[in-house]
């Protein structure tokens, strides 16, 4: 059952009662929280997730709550906890929701090495993975974003799952995150983007996520094969350029971009290789989102 | 809060094979306490030893085989730590004596599989201090404690010097000269503990004899004062119990070195608990001859709760109160009143306008 078919007062019920258990990707939440946002969220964002019931192994438990009553009037706050520990200082509570996705993704990095996992936005078409790996600045979010508007599938904006098993990426297809001046650069780009309320003034400035396509939610258990690694790099001003990158220097570059490749030693290093090995590495300027998008599809023809 | 009962977590370290009997909803539950416990990998460890991986549910085998893989990449991060200090220390012709997690390792003990710790702990003779933190110290290692508070209180109170940190690669070396700290009231002779210790290399590398290490870990566990791995270091003794039980005469050199070193109390509570959360086997004859004038009603009351994983899942309503309790015990055992008093003091007062944020 999808979680939009439910109604805000069964949603808001869960949450405050033993927790609103959903699929996400393959991981299975359950999420508690009295904070209104969080709710609201979920609702605009989450709505073709499936429910779970409470027969449904739980990967990560997560609460969102103030820390103390008290400070409900005076600067309130709000704590991310993880099967009841808590590893984050709390945030402003009109954050709660913000945090509920970092809280996530640290929860999936922190517990899931049987996946490599690289900081990077990846989406398919034609069966073909791209992936963009992010430093700051890089605008991986923005290109993530304007593909999925143009009907690429959303596989994962934050990270990519690579499977030390069998090699193949797995999806994670959560809310896209964006930041700052992105939000209206995807609201002009594609006006029908789903974008939940903008949380201002976080550690990053702005930010707003958008919602997956329902398409990209249900085949979350559908992995894709790599074909493109494309380390993109958002230049004001500057035309759509495409460079080829030799594989040895796009292996070096990636491994800065991992999450856990200092755990998993040798399976790291083998996953990366295989990948590069299977995929086309390029480097990439733009300024323009649209030659961006039209270069992509194709490339992916 | 539910009434206190078996933790599904100890059913199954118990016997793994009753891992197979259970439904998801309870594979759930196990791997939360075995993560809350920080015993994931060991249990992950003992699913395999058993033949049992193959037969786990997909969902929870996930989250056992990012643990080992997490363990391994921790017991290669070991091992060249381990040679680093070795590296270190081997121009000072003294013997270096590793304890606890580093010593299971180095001796392949069962129970140093899936055992994850932050510090590595050596214990060398008193006098040799002095150069074994120079030779640290020139290797890279650094104090972590600058407060001339700490710094003294160490010195002369406690059984190790301040914990050193390594400049490059963020590990931490607590270096000891005794077990415990110098103003608990049973406080071992460390010469007895060198004196017995086991040679595991051609090189400088000792590990304290079976016995000592298990009356280690005991005095460890049982002068602690906070649980949040109480369970791991009870499964410890309960994997070292079972794997030296086959040793030549070890439960009498057992009771014997318990005397000899003044721990028959933390032995007997070591016994008691290790039977009875984990069932460790332990000859009836042995847990009689350990047993000390103690108002058990009392200690069972306190131990049979903190020793259970820190989870919600594992608690009752006076599961806080036994941890607090034994909190102060810990206190009461390491620190003479009029030691303890100031020193109380002079913490709450740093705290209080914020010079110490622990």
């Amino acid at each position: 059952m999808k979680l939009e078919t439910l109604s805000k007062k069964t949603i808001v019920g869960a949450l405050k009662g033993d927790g609103l258990r959903f699929n996400v990707g393959g991981f299975n939440v359950c999420l508690s929280s009295s904070v209104p946002a969080v709710a609201e969220h979920l609702l605009s964002l989450y709505g073709a997730f499936d429910v779970l019931d409470n027969a449904a192994f739980i990967d990560f438990y997560t609460a969102l709550e103030p820390p103390s009553k008290l400070r409900r009037y005076f600067r309130p706050q709000v704590n991310f906890s993880f099967d009841g520990y808590f590893f984050f200082k709390p945030l402003p509570y009109k954050q709660a929701s913000a945090m509920f996705e970092w809280g996530l993704n640290w929860c999936i990095a922190s517990h899931s090495h049987q996946y490599l996992i690289i900081h990077a936005a990846v989406v398919e078409r034609n069966g073909q993975a791209f992936i963009f790996p992010g430093t700051p600045g890089s605008g991986k979010s923005t290109l993530c974003a304007a593909l999925v508007s143009r009907g690429w599938r959303l596989l994962s904006d934050e990270m990519t799952l690579l499977s030390v098993n069998d090699g193949c990426i797995y999806p994670l297809p959560r809310p896209i995150s964006l930041k700052n001046r992105s939000i209206d650069v995807i609201q002009d780009f594609a006006p029908d983007t789903v974008m939940g309320s903008i949380v201002k003034n976080t550690l990053k400035g702005s930010i707003g996520h958008v919602r997956p396509p329902d398409n990209s939610v249900a085949q979350y258990d559908t992995p894709a094969q790599a074909a493109k690694l494309i380390f993109p790099k958002y230049d004001k001003g500057s035309n759509t350029v495409l460079t080829s990158l030799s594989k040895s220097r796009a292996l070096l570059k990636v491994t800065e971009n991992c999450f856990n490749y200092n755990v998993l030693g040798f399976k790291g290093f083998n996953s990366l290789s295989n990948l590069i090995n299977a995929s086309d590495c390029y480097e990439f300027k733009y300024s323009n989102l649209e030659e961006a998008v039209n270069l992509f599809t194709e490339l992916a023809h | 809060m539910k009434s206190l009962q078996q933790p599904i977590l100890c059913t199954v370290l118990i016997d793994p094979k009753l891992a197979l009997n259970l439904n998801l909803s309870q594979w759930d539950l196990l791997i939360r306490q075995a993560r809350s416990a920080n015993l994931l990998a060991r249990l992950g460890y003992l699913l395999e030893s058993a033949g049992l991986l193959n037969q786990l549910p997909a969902k929870a085998l996930a989250h056992i085989m990012s643990a080992q893989v997490y363990a391994d990449r921790f017991y290669i991060a070991l091992q060249w730590e381990i040679s680093c200090i070795q590296e270190a220390l081997h121009s000072l012709n003294t013997p270096l004596v590793l304890l606890k997690g580093s010593a299971y390792f180095m001796a392949g003990n069962i129970a140093a599989y899936g055992r994850l710790f932050s510090d590595v702990d050596i214990l060398v003779p008193e006098d040799k201090l002095p150069r074994v933190e120079d030779a640290l110290i020139k290797a890279g290692w650094m104090t972590n404690t600058i407060d001339p508070y700490d710094q003294k209180y160490y010195r002369q109170w406690m059984h190790e010097i301040p914990p050193l940190r390594h400049l490059k690669r963020h590990t931490s070396i607590d270096v000891h000269h005794n077990i415990l700290p110098k103003t608990t009231r049973f406080y071992p002779d460390a010469n007895k503990l060198l004196a017995n210790s086991v040679n595991i290399s051609n090189d400088n590398i000792w590990i304290l004899a079976p016995e000592d290490r298990v009356l280690h870990g005991a005095m460890h566990l049982f002068h602690e004062g906070e649980f949040t791995q109480g369970l791991r270091d009870l499964s410890d003794l309960d994997l070292l119990l079972k794997e030296f039980s086959t040793l030549a005469n070890f439960w009498e050199k057992l009771l014997l070195r318990s005397n000899e070193l003044q721990q028959q109390i933390p032995l007997f509570y070591a016994l008691r608990y290790s039977h009875k959360i984990l069932q460790t086997p332990i000859p009836e004859s042995v847990l009689t001859a350990s047993k000390q004038c103690i108002n058990t009603t009392l200690m069972d009351a306190l131990f049979l709760r903190a020793l259970l994983p820190d989870h919600d899942s594992c608690n009752d309503k006076w599961t806080g109160l036994a941890r607090n309790l034994l909190f102060i015990r810990s206190h009461y055992l390491k620190m003479p009143i009029y030691l303890m008093v100031p020193h109380l003091i002079r913490k709450t007062y740093r705290r209080v306008i914020g010079k110490e944020l622990h």
